[in-house]
């Protein structure tokens, strides 16, 4: 399946919306506005996106710790989200979440988990409940060439392809855990193939063509809501910055600068896609008038989270319950 | 004390097992409501086997060994509209389940702010003193009362299992229930009203006293009562409490008995270091220091891994001869 005329100009917007976001919130974590931990989802673009415009507004969603991406992808306001940034209350998490567990419910996104492979077995458990619900949603579970060697990942993908339920496994697969490198962590490292060890279509993408990502997710949710069960993609893509903004890694580099200036300058998801446009026809104004847009969307976004309060200390129980059960236990827990 | 639960004569109640009642309460709430599944291992075989004949596969999920994930696919169904019930048999595959329950069922409302709702229940059986050695006879739930978002179960009745589960199936959060095989052929009166519901973070009085607060936990309940029934003989006259929820604890009403009886004996199986004994004993240093007569005693399994030869197991768990000595030792 490929992009129509209105979907790529909506690639476009939202990979851009991405990559601003994450450069005007590095410059913010750098100049210490932004608190903890902040990882940047740039170079990834493509993978997120792609993916994320082959599902409805009601399918579900899981993320990970770079976590971003993923809700600004499925179309999330970025105002919630650079306010959760910074820890205000008027951030999508009100404050309790931060910059590795951006979910965003109202787009879908049922979890960021930053504990790596968290994530599988709930997405996991999205698409068992679609299939108990007798819906035709699905679920789209994101995460990292490390995940792959977690547990979860090898249990769930078994459950999915038992059960035939409806999930799509989308790695992004920035070549990269942290700072190991697939090559000295993954005894077969071909992700997609593992899919045959379940039983289930593993499928390589080139993860900075949002169009080829598109195309092969928009394969893999058909199958899935035909009730013919899961897929698994594996999304090469890359990751320009350091595995975290600011992060020092000692000793001899983990990866080459020449191959990190080579990704930048050949593989910019967003400088490839804007080129394709530009031959197929798009105008420059056209693209410029969304470039405009975004900037703006993101310059009112961090405006609206520098302009919000922070959390009231006196809510700090808030939201750990739904049901909160006040015993003399709880508060007087509360009061120590 | 306990609402009076009528004979069986007026048919309002039935004699039943603790293991019946269990089953029996994820009957009801399976037919109450069809958001409710059942996921476990062997489910169609052990427990659950009535519930796959009476039930479609929808319902009841036969799980893959796969302990940590299963639990995690209980998670995203709750958060995405079922209300499971998570049957991870031997509560020492709690641990193999630990990061699903504590990392994502536990946090995920709070760190989203509210937008999650997370209403599951995880339960498990408690073996112990049955020769199955250390991996098969944990009781850890303190490991769990650590973690913030969690509600902790511990019912030591047929009526009390049936109403505590139900409420468990119904709550919003996730809820853990840990079983006592001890207790599963044991006999009670169990209401069979639909809506029989025991509520969550509610102690109770099992037996009213004077002298001396016994607080029991799960199978060490039975024999807190033996010991009180032995002891008014003497003319001691022993409170019981039962706390039920661990978590929330009603520590209103074990301050209210200290403040009575001003002794504290405090019973469970757990093993002793940061148990629940150890949190009560806590609570009432904190709370009603003042009210204590003589200082707290504590009756537990030892700092020491659950032996498989019974000539050894059998000194570990506390019994009707320590607990008395303990009650004594503050007279």
């Amino acid at each position: 399946m490929l992009l129509n005329s209105n979907k790529k100009q909506e690639a476009y917007r939202r990979m851009l919306r991405i990559r601003r976001f994450e450069e005007e919130g590095t410059l913010l974590y750098k100049a210490g506005k932004i608190p903890g931990a902040f990882h940047a989802s740039i170079g990834q673009e493509a993978a997120i996106v792609g993916a994320c415009l082959a599902l409805r507004d009601n399918d579900m969603m899981t993320g990970t710790h770079r976590s971003h991406g993923h809700p600004i992808g499925k179309g999330a306001d970025l105002n919630a989200l650079m306010a959760e940034l910074m820890g205000k209350a008027t951030g999508i998490c009100k404050g309790r979440g931060g910059s590795m567990h951006l979910a965003d419910n109202s787009v879908g996104i049922v979890g960021e988990s930053a504990i790596v492979g968290g994530g599988i077995p709930l997405a996991t458990g999205c698409g068992l409940s679609a299939k108990v619900r007798r819906t035709d949603q699905i679920a789209l579970c994101f995460f990292g060439d490390g995940a792959v060697n977690q547990g979860t990942f090898h249990e769930s993908l078994n459950m999915a392809s038992l059960w035939k339920l409806p999930v799509i496994y989308l790695c992004e697969n920035n070549g990269y855990a942290l700072t190991t490198s697939v090559e000295r962590s993954h005894g077969q490292p071909s992700i997609a193939k593992r899919a045959d060890a379940y039983g289930m279509p593993g499928v390589t993408v080139d993860g900075q063509d949002v169009s080829a990502v598109y195309a092969a997710t928009s394969i893999a949710a058909e199958r899935a809501r035909d009730g013919d069960g899961p897929t698994l993609i594996e999304a090469r893509t890359y990751r320009f910055d350091e595995h975290q903004v600011g992060l020092f890694t000692p000793g001899t580099p983990y990866r080459a600068v020449e191959e990190i200036e080579l990704n930048k300058t050949s593989r910019d998801p967003l400088v490839l896609f804007r080129s394709r446009l530009l031959s197929e026809g798009f105008d420059e104004p056209e693209l410029g008038a969304i470039e405009t847009e975004v900037a703006e969307a993101v310059q009112n976004a961090i405006r609206f989270a520098e302009s919000s309060a922070y959390p009231d200390p006196e809510e700090l129980y808030e939201y750990l319950f739904s049901q909160p059960i006040l015993s003399p236990a709880s508060s007087s827990a509360k009061n120590s | 004390m306990s609402a009076a639960i009528k004979s069986e004569s007026d048919g309002s109640s039935v004699r039943m097992s603790y293991l019946e009642a269990l089953f029996q309460a994820q009957v009801e709430e399976l037919e109450r409501d069809e958001r409710v599944i059942v996921m476990g291992e062997d489910v169609a075989i052990y427990g659950g086997g009535k519930l796959v004949q009476r039930f479609d596969a929808n319902r009841i999920w036969s799980m893959p060994i796969s302990e940590t994930s299963f639990t995690g696919v209980g998670v995203g169904a709750a958060i995405s509209g079922l209300r499971p019930i998570v049957d991870l048999t031997i509560a020492s595959f709690m641990y193999l389940a630990s990061d699903p329950i504590i990392n994502q069922a536990a946090k995920l409302r709070y760190m989203t702010g509210g937008q999650a709702r997370v209403p599951i229940v995880f339960r498990c059986c408690m073996y112990y003193g049955a020769a199955l050695a250390a991996q098969h006879s944990d009781r850890p739930y303190p490991m769990f009362m650590n973690v913030p978002g969690l509600k902790i179960l511990c019912p030591s009745t047929p009526a009390e299992m049936k109403g505590l589960l139900k409420s468990a199936v119904r709550d919003d959060d996730p809820v853990m229930i840990f079983e006592d095989t001890k207790l599963w052929p044991i006999k009670g009166e169990v209401p069979v009203d639909t809506e029989y519901l025991v509520p969550i973070g509610k102690g109770d009085i099992k037996r009213a006293g004077d002298d001396v607060t016994i607080v029991a936990i799960g199978g060490a309940m039975r024999l807190a009562m033996d010991v009180a029934d032995t002891l008014a003989k003497e003319g001691i006259s022993i409170e019981v409490i039962d706390p039920r929820t661990l978590k929330p604890l009603d520590s209103e009403m074990i301050i209210e008995s200290v403040e009575k009886t001003g002794r504290l004996v405090l019973v469970e199986n757990a093993h002793r270091v940061a148990n629940v004994s150890a949190e009560i004993a806590a609570v009432i240093c904190e709370e009603a220091f003042d009210s204590l007569k003589r200082p707290i005693q504590r009756v537990c399994a030892p700092d020491v891994h659950v032996p498989f030869s019974p000539a050894l197991e059998g000194e570990l768990f506390p019994t009707k001869e320590k607990t008395a000595a303990a009650v004594r030792k503050l007279l």
